[in-house]
């Protein structure tokens, strides 16, 4: 049996470093890969605690699991759409550099 | 010390190491990638050590096997490999809210260390936990709608993608 | 210390990588040759005596490992290295759950001759044939060469296409079977299926899926970038494509990859559509009942072990030969007829398997 607080404080870790992903780096692509990382950091949240209550009345309970699944679909489907943004805005402007998509600053 | 917990900390600590690699990476946007796929695959085994076996699938045949596919083209096509861009006016901010993020950090992990919520869990799981039959039958009987409703995301997502990376019809 | 799994690890690493994908080359150069109407290659010789040519194999290895291993300017050394690994390695554990012979009791002992027989050995293989897609795209990117980059792309892009079509081509097999695991799916196949309730069959996956056979073939060969899907070393378009600034031992990694994936495509085909280890017509306890008067029950299940290790070893090596068969009579496909082959006619005849497998099991067992 593995430690389970050991296990939700390395998921707290991997979200951690994704957010100084996303907030350090300006490079688009890999603030998106950031973006993945604290998805799954939340996903190993959510496997951790299905194991803890794993069973309803002897019968055994995966709707943490069933949730993983969701997220890894939906974090494809916004790695689909995101890469398609960062593709017309390099076209734009031969650049993915997210400090100069400023034009709405005042 | 059992095998599964030392298991746990050789994955963990691998999935820490190469998260940071990602992230602080600055010369080479294809390791970054590389880092990000030894991340999603010591999770994957983490999460066989729970004893989430389907989900641990899914997680190397999709995560790592096509979404960091997909970003490596975009890298390779699009030739963004090595441009990393000077440091901006705002780097004193973000350094500050790096040193805050891991302050709020600290203070969460000694408070989960204090939690009696997670000291006294069940050793042993139902028979069928994590296996692909179990999860078949929750998710068509218990939570079909969320099906239903992440094949129009994907389908959404498909059209989006589609009609974002065109290029203009002249 | 637990001494069946290292065995199993020592038998699957010594048999199958080290003493049978050589063999592969010298079978693929002979049949080659004999289609052709040639001798082919036969002149590899130990102080005077060919046997064949099958100390070609032998040779090339030597060749192999004593060539200078170049890495071009400008390349990234690093993913330069590792890229070959990564190609090797997935197609070398894919071994670890294919069911070389069923489950036998000896007294209270019981020998499972499975590396690993976990209850999901199907998807793993699926997992790590995603894994392999790296290698091929690393290396193509790493090697500061246009030409590579467009193999390594081209090869991505097929991979990619052709794990979904692999998937949902046997989704069929898995409503039929009831399981994933696949020493279950070979014990499933080791009875006699009535036809209409007079012609005995054996219940072999070929028999209950014909359509899912074919379409699994094609999708796993293209998976392996095996000919007539090898546009990603197009040999006349783009020079060797991904691998080409790979030499000596680096370039023999690659392409023992490739050989030991032929054997694994061969394995998995035999167990899931062509019954694995199990004799036709003839079930286990057929065989233990008919040997043990003679011999007793323990020399009859031993023998028995024997029978059904020959039998899949048959089974996979008339599968090698089927695919060099493909290899050596087909064409080169064109990279959109690649494309469209996967996503326009593979995937609309897999989702029909499906309904159509759905119904008749619905109709079947009520």
């Amino acid at each position: 049996m593995l430690p389970m607080n050991h296990v939700i404080a390395l998921s707290a870790i991997l979200f951690a470093i994704g957010v100084l992903g996303v907030a350090t780096r300006r490079n688009l692509i890999v603030m998106l890969m950031s973006i993945e990382l604290m998805l799954n950091a939340a996903n190993l949240a959510f496997v951790g605690f299905n194991r803890i209550w794993s069973q309803i009345e002897g019968a055994p309970a995966v709707d943490g699991q069933i949730f993983v699944l969701t997220v890894i679909a939906v974090a494809a489907a916004e790695v689909a759409v995101g890469l398609g943004i960062l593709l017309s805005m390099f076209r734009n402007r031969d650049s993915v550099n997210v400090e100069e998509a400023s034009l709405l600053k005042w | 010390m059992t095998v599964e917990a030392i298991l746990f900390y050789v994955f963990g600590i691998l999935a820490v190491v190469s998260a940071l690699g990602m992230v602080l990476n600055i010369r080479n946007t294809v390791a970054s990638a590389m880092s990000l796929v030894v991340t999603m695959v010591s999770l994957a085994a983490i999460f066989l050590l729970l004893e989430a076996y389907l989900v641990a699938v899914i997680q190397i045949m999709v995560y790592g096997g096509a979404i960091v596919v997909l970003f490596l083209f975009v890298v390779m096509l699009l030739n963004l490999s090595t441009d990393e861009f000077p440091p901006g006016k705002q780097r004193v901010v973000k350094l500050a809210v790096a040193v805050a993020g891991v302050a709020i950090l600290a203070q969460a992990l000694v408070a989960l260390d204090q939690n009696p919520l997670l000291a006294g869990q069940p050793e042993i799981v139902p028979e069928g936990f994590g296996g692909y039959r179990q999860i078949g039958l929750s998710l068509y009987t218990d939570y079909v709608l969320i099906v239903e409703m992440v094949s129009l995301l994907l389908l959404a997502a498909i059209v989006g993608a589609l009609i974002l990376a065109k290029r203009k019809i002249d | 210390m637990p001494i069946e799994p290292i065995v199993k690890v020592l038998f699957i690493l010594i048999v199958m990588v080290v003493g049978i994908a050589p063999v592969i080359t010298w079978i693929e150069r002979k049949q080659s040759a004999v289609m052709q109407d040639r001798i082919g290659a036969n002149r590899a010789d130990l102080a005077g005596i060919t046997i064949l040519g099958l100390l070609h194999p032998a040779a090339d290895v030597i060749k192999l490992m004593t060539k200078e291993d170049v890495v071009p300017v400008g390349a990234n050394r690093v993913l330069h290295l590792l890229s070959p690994l990564i190609a090797a390695v997935p197609a070398i554990i894919a071994f670890a759950v294919i069911p070389f012979g069923g489950v036998y009791h000896f007294g209270d002992t019981t020998l499972n001759l499975v590396g690993a027989d976990i209850d999901w050995g199907l998807l793993y293989i699926f997992a790590i044939g995603s894994i392999a897609a790296y290698g091929t795209v690393l290396a193509g990117w790493s090697s500061n060469n246009n030409w590579s980059m467009l193999g390594g792309l081209r090869a991505s892009a097929q991979m990619i296409s052709y794990e979904v079509t692999m998937g949902l081509t046997v989704v069929g097999i898995f409503m039929v079977f009831q399981t994933l695991r696949l020493s279950d799916m070979a014990l499933a196949q080791d009875r006699i299926f009535w036809l209409f309730g007079a012609i005995p069959l054996p219940a072999w996956g070929i028999i209950y899926q014909p359509l899912g056979f074919l379409m699994f073939l094609t999708a796993i060969m293209a998976e392996n970038k095996r000919p007539p899907f090898d546009i990603p070393e197009g040999e006349s378009e783009i020079i060797a494509g991904y691998h080409l600034e790979y030499s000596g031992m680096r370039f023999g990694l690659f392409f023992m990859s490739e050989f030991i994936e032929i054997i694994v495509i061969a394995a998995l085909t035999a167990t899931i559509f062509l019954g694995g280890w199990s004799v036709p017509w003839i079930p286990t306890d057929t065989i233990i009942g008919a040997i043990s008067p003679w011999l007793g029950v323990g020399f009859a299940t031993g023998l028995c072990i024997l029978i059904h290790f020959a039998t899949f070893m048959l089974k996979v090596f008339f599968m090698i030969w089927v695919q060099m068969l493909l290899r050596w009579s087909l064409p080169r496909f064109r990279y959109d007829q690649v494309m469209n082959l996967c996503w326009k006619i593979l995937l609309p005849l897999s989702i029909a398997n499906i309904f159509a497998t759905g119904l008749v099991l619905l109709l079947v067992k009520g």
